[in-house]
């Protein structure tokens, strides 16, 4: 699995972090995504497809 | 007769509390682009499928519409209501200007910030339900337990005294008036709770604290004085109604068919996605999120030309069969779950980690502390807020 973030398009809801901390995180200064690990182990797939399903804004990109 | 007076007048009514009005499912299926007829008597177009009200919601070329706009009103009174108030014209909408304010305030709601809260929220939420225990059953879970509690929390982030939460609550329902109020009754809201916020926010600047308007009030980059002012009004309306309602729609929804709350009691690692369910399914929403196309597209093959007020009825979408599997059955462990209970796009709730960590930490609370809740009504006898823009129940009768 390899994920991209889009942070022009992050609203900032923070949907991600909720769902998958170990992965996702929020830029202190303005709430805007920051992806703390591109390529998870597989036990995360599923908490990452669905952030990346959730996501208010679409930002967020998964590929196999 | 003249045309406008055949269009059906939005919102519909429904007959039982916690169900949708038939005319869902019909216009999904047959008219997923209608024009209906607003309280104010302007004609809007109703968008009732998940993939357009996504869509329209997620495009950048359209916002909520301003009072400069032609766009048709939501309220009957003579002001049109909440989009058209002067405090709608004091927030960015659009582009770089919205940017910068959105990302101000975003980073008083991150997650880590959120989950940071979380033992406060479950430290209020059972003192709340001691006081309401300690009173005995019956009790409306609505006024002891769904109201305060956010109350509380929206209250302790911006510094203000919540003991001044009945005014508050005055205040944001006669704004979000669509038939309850008068516009002199809207504007005299308005007006006070402007004079409230702008002596809040001056004492602040005179003794910071550690909340976050003091926090914006310091910024070497400083909102005007009027942004923050409606900001600061905007987040107090937005903290509370919103939440308050969805925690006592949620209890509602999983007691209405108490098998619901039984699985959660078995299993309680349901609570989030259980949280996530009970706003998809939420009959009561509130009218949806208007916005002003400002040029012609085309949904579902209907030309909406420059002009049009587009009413984006997520509720309605959010039963979707296109968009969920059993779309009309409550699925405790449903996952993912796309919803737009809280919209879509850049312009998507704000506050929604704080709504969500909320409504976890209520549930889990409950779920430990009053085992045998049970609703102390029938679900027939529940009866819904009439009249704003924001959708709930007049009360929660309960006993445990």
């Amino acid at each position: 699995m390899k994920i991209t973030v889009d942070q022009d398009k992050c609203c900032g809801a923070g949907t991600c972090v909720l769902l998958a901390p170990d992965v996702f995180d929020q830029r202190d200064e303005d709430g805007i995504v920051v992806l703390l690990d591109a390529e998870p182990p597989a036990e995360l797939h599923p908490l990452v497809r669905e952030a990346a399903s959730v996501c208010p804004a679409a930002a967020i990109s998964v590929s196999s | 007769m003249s045309e406008v007076d055949e269009l059906p007048r939005f919102p519909f009514p429904a007959d039982a509390a916690l169900e949708p009005p038939a005319e869902w499912a019909q216009l999904r299926s047959k008219c997923p682009v209608a024009h209906v007829k607003l309280a104010s008597g302007d004609v809007a177009a109703l968008l009732t499928r998940h993939e357009d009200v996504r869509n329209v919601l997620s495009d950048p070329r359209f916002t909520r519409p301003t009072p400069g706009d032609d766009a048709a009103r939501i309220a009957d009174s003579e002001g049109g209501g909440i989009y058209n108030s002067d405090m709608a014209e004091v927030i960015p909408q659009h582009g770089e200007a919205h940017l910068t304010w959105r990302r101000g305030i975003g980073k008083w709601f991150t997650a880590k910030r959120m989950n940071a809260l979380r033992p406060g929220i479950a430290v209020m939420a059972e003192q709340l339900i001691d006081e309401m225990v300690a009173k005995g059953a019956p009790a409306d879970l609505k006024a002891s337990l769904g109201f305060p509690l956010p109350v509380w929390v929206i209250c302790d982030m911006l510094g203000v005294p919540d003991t001044d939460r009945d005014r508050f609550s005055h205040w944001s329902d006669t704004m979000l008036s669509m038939t309850r109020y008068s516009a002199a009754e809207m504007k005299a809201a308005e007006q006070e709770f402007w004079r409230y916020m702008a002596a809040h926010i001056a004492a602040k600047r005179e003794q910071p604290g550690d909340d976050l308007l003091s926090a914006l009030i310091t910024d070497p980059e400083p909102m005007s004085d009027r942004t923050l002012i409606a900001t600061g009004i905007g987040l107090l309306i937005a903290g509370h109604e919103t939440t308050a309602n969805m925690i006592t729609k949620m209890v509602a929804m999983l007691l209405s068919d108490r098998s619901r709350w039984e699985q959660l009691l078995a299993d309680p690692s349901l609570v989030r996605t259980a949280v996530e369910e009970s706003l998809r399914l939420d009959a009561n929403l509130g009218v949806g999120l208007a916005r002003y196309l400002t040029e012609e597209i085309e949904i579902g093959g209907v030309v909406l030309p420059a002009g049009t007020t587009a009413m984006c009825g997520m509720a309605a979408a959010n039963r979707d069969e296109d968009a969920f599997e059993r779309a009309s059955e409550m699925d405790l462990s449903r996952s993912p779950n796309p919803h737009l209970a809280f919209g879509a796009g850049a312009h998507a709730c704000l506050g929604q980690p704080l709504a969500r960590t909320e409504l976890q930490v209520v549930l889990e609370v409950l779920l430990r502390r009053l085992p045998s809740l049970d609703l102390a009504v029938d679900v027939e006898d529940l009866r819904r807020v009439e009249g704003l823009v924001v959708g709930g129940l007049v009360e929660l009768p309960v006993r445990w």
